[in-house]
């Protein structure tokens, strides 16, 4: 009982990751925003998802393979991340931001 | 407990609407990439809520499994792709 509870509440935890996700998805200007943001959902949303069903459903030889998709995730998800940014970047995408000083001036751009 | 998996069923289904949209009008590309990769991602998750709805949980991991890297290679493949032919007019 206790066990499934604790299952129960990753779950909605994977649920809000994937919440925030669709949220920076929708509202952020660049594709490279966009990217960063879906690195939540692949890395955080999905593993804490899989990690709350493995352990509602016991252990047995199921979750060993529910562990090994979210080892999956953890390595595959850098990957695809970094390839599509550069590939993004190869391709003559530039970030919006690139380039520009943020208002105020950070203490890099400082003189004195 | 088949009402809350029912329940994280919808929320999935309904979370992954925005990005089918940005599929569709994407402005670049790779926003669609994006997009594709994120629904690839959803899509494992909602067959194993389903599979635990039925109460068949050993029959649907290993297709969860398939699922991952099947998603995995799609990204990979179009991103090669992509690098390999340049500029590529959205």
């Amino acid at each position: 009982m206790m066990m499934d509870l604790i299952g129960m509440g990753l779950i909605f935890i994977g649920l809000f990751f994937m919440l925030v996700a669709a949220l920076g998805f929708v509202r952020l200007p660049d594709v490279f925003c966009r990217l960063h943001v879906t690195g939540i959902l692949d890395t955080l949303g999905a593993p804490i998802m899989l990690l709350g069903v493995a352990i509602q459903i016991g252990p047995t030889l199921v979750a060993g393979k529910l562990l090994l998709a979210i080892a999956f995730l953890f390595m595959t998800s850098p990957l695809v991340g970094h390839l599509l940014a550069s590939a993004a970047l190869e391709g003559g995408h530039l970030p919006e931001t690139a380039g520009r000083v943020p208002e105020g001036g950070d203490s890099a751009s400082r003189k004195g | 407990m088949t009402i809350s998996y029912t329940l994280v069923l919808i929320a999935i289904l309904g979370l992954s609407l925005p990005y089918i949209g940005r599929v569709i009008t994407g402005p670049t590309m790779f926003d669609r990439v994006i997009g594709l990769n994120a629904v690839g991602t959803k899509v494992p998750l909602l067959l194993i809520m389903i599979v635990l709805i039925y109460d068949r949980v050993d029959m649907g991991v290993d297709l969860v499994l398939a699922l991952f890297l099947l998603n995995l290679v799609t990204t990979l493949l179009i991103a090669k792709y992509v690098r390999e032919k340049g500029r590529i007019s959205p």
